[in-house]
């Protein structure tokens, strides 16, 4: 394959909510919940904040890192599993505002935390049959939690940006290869209408993020004939802080490998933006020619795993747009009611 | 009395999403029925043990659809006693076949519970409580805590020692390739996990379950005649139940199962022989307190004296009397409806000299007690060799 990443632009929101905070409500300990789940605290969107406002954020970091006139987008594609209307577009509104032409595919994607993955995929099918030029992928979330749901520990809010190409002057890093794996497998779902997901408990681990994960997984190293020990680093869908750890070291990687993708320790799960935001941090501290292993996770089920290298481009730009380091920098904690207010739950 | 166990298997117990409960109702039954050298087809009767097909899978004509999956026309019984559901198919097989009505019948416990989410199981399993624990809003966990609690008060019994009940467990259970947990567990583990309902840990709870379990029982004089099969029959020579009151707040006592000190009684008397002259048993540790009240009802120990001699590991594996060689609730796992058959598998492969590395030297005698609720109903059979 000849696309990859020209630019990527992340956003998370300022406000985080301990572990601890939403234990004490629900006469928890939120101790024991932190050891179980391997979170200690999430970020939460502020109540202007929706996967509309957050994606532009995102988008519009991604600009700034690649210098791209937004007019040279060809596609915007959002995968989010909290897009703010059901009929409506999410892609065009972030098109409009960050100035991208009238002549782009728009569509929003769903498939719960691997929608934008999927993206990824569509994309990069339009770039190398060289029907467009740059496209734009974005992995947003806002994701939504039912009070006293184990959900509510984890479920948080951040976006990430991918402005995809294939001029080697400006990708920052090559898609060497990827694979897909998907069954009906229903472990996490949401009707339309229904405000709060219903998930199926334990029965979202082996059957489902471990089967997908793994699936894609084995199937892309054989299929690349890569080893774990090929990559300079690896980023699992992080649904909370034990499952990409677990997949990690089944498949044979090892934990410096995983460590700088695990944006879970700080933010919790950000949906679809998780393993694109696991990137995002492991592309901030790559050099180059350097392999990553990526797999993203999406309930329903299915799994994307891709292979990624780095090229020299990936010095040039760096710092042009905020790191994900930058966004640790700011965070207010908040209480209980007031995570319920920011939510809109009261 | 005398009734022959002519073969008896289980499926592995755990989270078995990808088997359908017919699927391992066949599984269990093709594996009792192959052990017995019999076919379906010689069967008078079944006898299907199982608390929660109704309330959780809809499915409320339990006998008919395991007779139509086993292809076999024959009557089929579904009988619910909570967890005790199992021992109570048992007790109804054993009575038909000595009241001469049956000669050869299928018992088959089965429950498929992880398909459900743990609120709806919680919930669905109170349906062995009584009307006030349920209006109450209490949980199993939360009424065995009253029942621990009650022990500690009045026997000094600590919650390492209830931690040891789990850590036999989870060793014996080790050792069974079907049981749902097979890796060992120690008594900080067991201290250091999440509290349920205190003084409970999540260690010191069985877990939410799938699984079957089958037994081929006939009458005494087909299985003098059946040597020709090459079946090593074991017999039950006990089998009784009793009841008390589904709530804990009517018992006379909390830290004692009236029903299983009186079936347990009644047993050794039908059966001959006296508590310690049982080799090993299968209890019903849905907690760990549980196996402790349940060492001093059946009389293997005075009362107050079971915690002690559990955590000095006196009821492991090589010692005189084990308890639970198939890593009991707590380990092997507890799809409800299934452990009382399970817990008569266990017993009838230990005294045919079947069970593999778990096996107790020199078993001829046996015990199985299985418990509805938090004490309303309990089984208890005793098996021997000879």
């Amino acid at each position: 394959m000849t696309s990859g990443i020209v630019s990527y632009g992340i956003y998370i929101p300022q406000f985080r909510i301990k572990v601890d905070e939403i234990a004490n409500t629900w006469g928890k300990k939120g101790k024991e919940i932190s050891r179980s789940l391997g979170v200690v605290e999430k970020s939460v969107p502020n109540i202007d904040e929706d996967t509309v406002t957050i994606g532009i954020e995102a988008a519009q970091n991604a600009l700034s890192r690649s210098g791209i006139n937004p007019e040279n987008l060809e596609v915007c594609f959002v995968g989010s599993e909290s897009h703010p209307y059901a009929v409506n577009p999410t892609a065009t509104i972030i098109g409009q505002l960050i100035g991208m032409s009238n002549n782009y595919l728009a569509a929003d994607l769903e498939f719960a935390c691997k929608a934008a993955t999927a993206g990824i995929q569509a994309t990069v099918g339009l770039i190398e049959s060289k029907k467009i030029k740059y496209g734009l992928v974005i992995g947003a979330d806002t994701a939504q939690s039912r009070p006293h749901d184990v959900l509510e520990y984890t479920a948080a809010s951040g976006a990430a940006a991918y402005i995809l190409g294939s001029d080697s002057k400006e990708t920052i890093a090559n898609i060497l290869d990827f694979t897909s794996y998907s069954s009906d497998t229903p472990d996490f779902w949401r009707r339309e209408g229904i405000r709060f997901p219903s998930h199926g408990g334990r029965f979202t681990g082996e059957p489902a993020y471990f089967t997908h994960v793994l699936g894609s997984a084995v199937k892309l190293l054989h299929k690349t004939k890569l080893k774990p020990s090929d990559f300079a680093h690896c980023i699992f869908h992080m649904p909370n802080g034990r499952f990409p750890r677990e997949a990690a070291k089944r498949l044979g990687f090892t934990e410096e490998q995983l460590k700088p993708s695990l944006i879970v320790d700080d933010i919790g799960n950000p949906y679809s933006a998780s393993s694109l935001l696991g990137l995002a941090a492991v592309l901030d501290i790559a050099k180059p020619n350097e392999k990553i292993f990526l797999v993203s996770y999406g309930s329903g089920a299915g799994a994307d795993s891709f292979v990624l290298e780095t090229t020299e481009n990936i010095k040039k730009n760096k710092n042009k747009a905020p790191l994900y380091s930058d966004f640790l920098k700011y965070k207010n904690y908040i209480s209980y009611t007031k995570y319920l207010r920011l939510e809109k739950k009261i | 009395m005398k009734v022959a166990v002519l073969g008896a298997q289980t499926t592995k117990f755990g989270e078995l999403w990808n088997n359908s409960p017919r699927a391992l109702l066949k599984e269990a039954v093709s594996g009792a029925l192959e052990e017995s050298g019999l076919k379906i087809s010689d069967m008078d009767a079944i006898f299907v043990g199982n608390m929660l097909s109704g309330i959780l899978g809809g499915q409320e004509h339990l006998g008919a659809l395991v007779s139509e999956e086993l292809g076999v026309s024959i009557p089929s019984f579904k009988i619910e006693g909570a967890c005790a559901s199992g021992g109570l198919a048992m007790h109804q097989a054993v009575l038909s076949i000595i009241s001469s009505y049956y000669e050869k019948v299928l018992v088959v416990g089965i429950e498929k519970m992880t398909d459900h989410k743990p609120e709806e199981t919680t919930s669905a399993l109170m349906g062995a409580g009584s009307d006030e624990e349920r209006a109450a809003g209490a949980t199993f966990p939360s009424l065995y805590a009253l029942i621990a609690r009650a022990h500690m008060e009045k026997y000094g019994t600590t919650e390492e020692q209830m931690a040891a009940v789990a850590v036999k467990n989870h060793y014996h259970a080790s050792l069974n390739g079907k049981a749902q947990f097979t890796f060992p567990i120690t008594i900080e583990q067991v201290l250091n996990s999440p509290c349920i309902a205190a003084p409970l840990k999540l260690l010191d709870c069985s877990p939410v379950s799938d699984g079957a379990a089958a037994v081929i029982l006939s009458a005494e004089s087909f299985a003098l005649r059946n040597k020709k099969q090459n079946v090593k029959p074991v017999w039950i020579t006990a089998s009784q139940v009793a009841t008390d009151s589904l709530g804990l707040a009517q018992r006379e006592s909390l830290t004692s199962l009236k029903a299983v000190v009186s079936s347990s009684q009644k047993a050794y008397q039908q059966a001959g022989i006296k508590a310690k002259d049982i080799h090993v048993a299968e209890v019903h540790d849905c907690f760990s307190i549980a196996e402790i009240i349940a060492m001093e009802d059946l009389g293997f120990y005075p009362k107050g004296q079971a915690a002690k001699n559990i955590f000095m590991q006196k009821t492991r594996l090589g010692e005189k009397l084990v308890i639970n060689t198939s890593g009991g609730l707590k380990a092997s796992g507890h799809p409800v409806g299934a452990t009382g058959v399970k817990q008569v598998v266990e017993i009838t492969h230990q005294l045919q000299g079947k069970a593999g590395k778990k096996q107790v030297k020199g078993a001829n005698i046996g015990l199985t007690h299985n418990v509805g609720g938090s004490g309303a109903t309990a089984v208890i059979h005793i098996l021997r060799n000879i």
